[in-house]
C-alpha cells in the first residue's frame, strides 16, 4: 500500500504522464475541432495508425525528425480530405464513413509497412527524438523533470491546446467554425461558406490526429509494428465529449487520463497476484465510466452529424 | 452543376451499385499491387485461384465466409435501425468464450443436439447482453454506442486473455494461451468429408433466412425499419424506441455471439486471443456491400472470405503482402458508400 502512494512522489511518473499524454492531446484536439463544426470523425484511429507509419517511414528513409513529422501531418490532411468529400461534399453517414476511413487508413499503412519491411525481420528502429531539456527551468527540482525537459513535440501539443483555445474563443475565425456546428444556416446568412469552414477543419484536425500517431514511432517508441495505435483514436473520441468540446478541458482529460495509464503501468509491478490484463483494462473502462459521468451536462454542438446542404432545410 | 435526389431508386441500379463498387475497389487496390511490383492481373487470377480453384480452396472460403454471415447479419439488423454496433469483435469473442466454458464439461449427460443448442444459446445470451449495456447507455444518458462498442472490444479481449490464462486455462496445452476445448462430442460435424467445412455454415444460413424474415416479415422488423429512418416518426405513429432499440440490440448482439460459438464449435475447438482476424469488424462491410440486405449479406460474407483466402495464396506465390485483402475490402465498403449515394441522387448540370 505504501509503495503504490510512494510511486505518485516519483518525477518520473509525471514526466511519463506528459509523454503518454501527447498522442492523446493532439488527437483529442483534432477530433475536436472536426466536431466544432459539426463533423464526427471516426476515421481517427486509421489516421492515427496513418501517421505512424508515414512518420516512422520518412525518418527511416532519411528524413529528419520534424520533417518526419510534418510529412505524417500532410498524410493525416489527405485521409482528412476524403473523409471531407464523403461526409460533407456528399453528406453521407459520417458513422460509416469515418470507420470505413479507419479500416482503409490502417490496413493501406500495414501494406506500405510490408513492402518496405519483410514478414518475419524484426522492425527496423530509427533514432527517436531526445528530451529537450529547457535551459535553466530543466534544473529545478522535480518540476524540472516533469515539464522542461520533455521531447519537442510534447510542447507543441501543449502550445496546440492554447493556440486552438484562443482561434476558437477569440478570433472571428473560431466564431466562423463554433458557429457552423451551431447552424450552419446562419453561417451562409453571414455570406460564409459552411461547407468550405467545415472542409478545412476536418482536413486540418486529421493532420493534429496524424501528428499524435506520429509521435508514437517517432518518441515514444522507434519502430512501427501493426495495432500500436491500441484505440488510442478512440479514446480521444471519448475523451472530446468528456471535455464538452473545450479544448482547455480536452488537455486536463489526457493529462487525468494519461496519469491513470502511467499509474497502472507501475502499479502492476508493485501489486502482485493481479492479472496484467486488469490494470490494462482500466483505461477503457475509465472511459466508459468518464462519459456516464459527464452524460448529464453534455453541450453537443447543435448541428453534430447534420448534414449541410444549400438551399436545404 | 448540383445533386438532386432520384424520384425513385430502381431496382437495376440497386444491384449493379455493389458490383460497380467492388469493380472500383479493385482498380484502385491494382495501383498498390503495380506499387509492390506485380501485374494487378496475375495478383487477381491467383486471388481467385486460391479462393475458388480447388475444392480445398473452395471450402476454405465457405469455412471463412460462417462467422462473416453472422457478424454481418449482427451489422445489417443493427444499421437498419441505426444502432451503430461496432462492438462485433467483443461480442464474437465473448460467445466464443462462453462456447468454450460451457461446452468444456458442463452438459455431460445431455443429449448431443440439446447439448450443443445449449451451448450455441448461452453464446448468443452473452453476446446480446454484450450489446445490450451500451444500448441503455445510449437511451438512458446519450451517449453515443459507437464509442461505447468500440471500447468495450478492447476491454473484452483482454478479459479473454485474463480467462484463457486463468479459470479456463487449457493444463494440456503446454503452456501455451489458450481456453480448455469445447467436448468432442460438441463439435460440428463435417459438411463435406476431408475439409474444414463443418454444419456451422448450415446454421449461419438458416440464421440469414431467419433473420430475413424477422426484418421484412414481421411488425417488430418494419418497426426497426421504421425507427431507422425517421425516428421522430416512428415514436409519432406510436412505435416505443427504447424498445425497439433494445430489441434491435438483443438479437444484433446474439448473432455476433453465435458467430464466435460456432467459430469455437466448428474451426478451432478452443478460444486463443487471435482466434478473430477481425470479424466483426469485416461484418460491418459485408452487410454495407449487401446494403444491409440479409440474403445479400451470404453472398457478400463468400465474397470477402474469398479476398481473404485467395489473397494468402496469392500471397506466396507474387509476393505481394496479404495486407492488401484488408485494402480490397476497406475500398469496397467505402466505394459502396459512394455507389449507395449515386443511386439515389443524380448529378444535374
Amino acid at each position: 500500500m505504501i509503495e503504490a502512494l510512494e510511486i505518485l512522489t516519483n518525477a518520473s511518473l509525471w514526466s511519463a504522464v506528459l509523454r503518454i499524454a501527447t498522442p492523446l492531446i493532439f488527437g483529442v484536439l483534432g477530433a475536436l475541432l472536426c466536431e466544432r463544426v459539426g463533423v464526427l470523425n471516426l476515421a481517427i484511429e486509421g489516421i492515427m495508425t496513418m501517421g505512424a507509419m508515414i512518420g516512422w517511414l520518412s525518418v527511416y528513409l532519411g528524413a529528419d525528425l520534424w520533417t518526419g513529422l510534418a510529412i505524417a501531418a500532410v498524410s493525416g490532411a489527405i485521409i482528412g480530405l476524403l473523409h471531407a468529400f464523403l461526409t460533407v461534399s456528399l453528406s453521407l453517414s459520417q458513422h460509416v464513413s469515418g470507420l470505413g476511413i479507419t479500416l482503409f487508413a490502417s490496413s493501406l499503412a500495414y501494406f506500405i509497412y510490408r513492402l518496405v519491411v519483410n514478414v518475419g525481420s524484426l522492425p527496423p528502429t530509427i533514432e527517436p527524438f531526445q528530451p529537450l531539456e529547457l535551459p535553466f527551468l530543466s534544473d529545478l527540482p522535480f518540476i524540472g523533470e516533469i515539464f522542461f525537459s520533455q521531447m519537442g513535440p510534447t510542447y507543441l501539443a501543449i502550445f496546440a491546446v492554447f493556440l486552438l483555445a484562443y482561434i476558437l474563443r477569440q478570433t472571428p475565425l473560431g466564431l466562423a467554425i463554433r458557429m457552423t456546428g451551431e447552424n450552419p444556416h446562419a453561417v451562409e446568412a453571414q455570406g460564409l461558406n459552411p461547407i468550405m469552414i467545415r472542409i478545412l477543419a476536418i482536413v486540418v484536425g486529421s493532420a493534429l490526429m496524424a501528428l499524435g500517431g506520429s509521435f508514437l514511432t517517432t518518441a515514444a517508441f522507434n519502430s512501427f509494428f501493426p495495432e500500436m495505435v491500441q484505440g488510442r483514436g478512440w479514446i480521444c473520441i471519448a475523451l472530446v465529449i468528456f471535455a464538452s468540446w473545450q479544448p482547455g478541458k480536452a488537455l486536463f482529460g489526457a493529462i487525468l487520463f494519461s496519469f491513470f495509464d502511467a499509474y497502472q503501468l507501475r502499479l502492476q509491478h508493485v501489486v502482485e497476484d493481479v492479472p496484467y490484463q486488469l490494470f490494462l483494462m482500466a483505461p477503457y473502462i475509465l472511459s466508459i465510466l468518464a462519459l456516464i459521468l459527464v452524460s448529464r451536462r453534455a453541450k453537443v454542438p447543435e448541428a453534430l452529424m447534420a448534414p449541410y446542404r444549400r438551399g436545404e432545410r | 452543376m448540383r445533386l438532386e435526389r432520384r424520384p425513385s431508386v430502381s431496382k437495376k441500379l440497386a444491384i449493379i451499385a455493389p458490383i460497380l463498387a467492388i469493380m472500383a475497389s479493385l482498380c484502385i487496390s491494382g495501383i498498390l499491387i503495380i506499387l509492390a511490383g506485380v501485374n494487378p492481373f496475375v495478383a487477381y487470377f491467383e486471388i481467385l485461384k486460391g479462393a475458388f480453384g480447388s475444392k480445398l480452396a473452395l471450402t476454405e472460403t465457405l469455412t471463412r465466409a460462417c462467422p462473416l454471415i453472422l457478424t454481418g447479419l449482427a451489422a445489417a439488423v443493427a444499421f437498419r435501425a441505426r444502432l451503430w454496433n461496432i462492438g462485433g469483435e467483443g461480442q464474437f469473442y465473448i460467445g466464443a468464450l462462453v462456447a468454450a466454458a460451457v461446452g468444456n464439461s458442463l452438459l455431460t449427460g445431455f443429449p448431443i443436439i440439446m447439448a450443443m443448442t445449449l451451448v450455441m444459446m448461452c453464446s448468443m445470451i452473452s453476446g446480446a447482453i454484450l450489446l445490450a449495456g451500451p444500448a441503455l447507455l445510449r437511451l438512458r444518458f446519450g451517449i453515443d454506442e459507437v464509442v461505447t462498442t468500440l471500447l468495450l472490444n478492447f476491454i473484452i479481449i483482454l478479459f479473454v486473455g485474463l480467462m484463457i490464462e486463468g479459470p479456463l486455462k487449457d493444463p494440456f496445452a503446454f503452456g501455451w494461451p489458450q481456453s480448455v476445448p469445447v467436448d468432442r462430442s460438441l463439435r460440428f460435424a463435417d459438411l463435406i468429408p476431408s475439409s474444414r467445412l463443418h454444419n456451422g455454415f448450415l446454421i449461419a444460413i438458416i440464421a440469414a433466412i431467419t433473420v430475413w424474415i424477422i426484418v421484412t416479415r414481421t411488425i417488430f422488423g418494419l418497426k426497426a425499419r421504421a425507427t431507422g429512418f425517421t425516428p421522430q416518426a416512428a415514436a409519432f405513429s406510436g412505435i416505443s424506441l427504447p424498445k425497439t432499440i433494445m430489441g434491435v440490440a438483443l438479437i444484433s448482439g446474439a448473432l455476433a455471439g453465435l458467430a464466435g460459438a460456432i467459430e469455437v464449435m466448428g474451426v478451432t475447438g478452443y478460444v486463443t486471443t487471435t482466434l478473430s482476424p477481425g470479424f466483426g469488424y469485416a461484418g460491418i462491410v459485408v452487410a454495407m456491400l449487401a446494403a444491409l440486405h440479409p440474403g445479400g449479406v451470404i453472398i457478400s460474407a463468400i465474397f470477402i472470405a474469398s479476398i481473404f483466402i485467395g489473397a494468402d495464396a496469392m500471397s506466396r506465390a507474387t509476393g505481394v503482402p496479404s495486407f492488401i485483402a484488408d485494402v480490397i475490402m476497406s475500398l469496397s465498403l467505402l466505394t459502396m458508400l459512394v455507389a449507395i449515394f449515386f443511386t439515389n441522387y443524380r448529378i444535374r448540370k
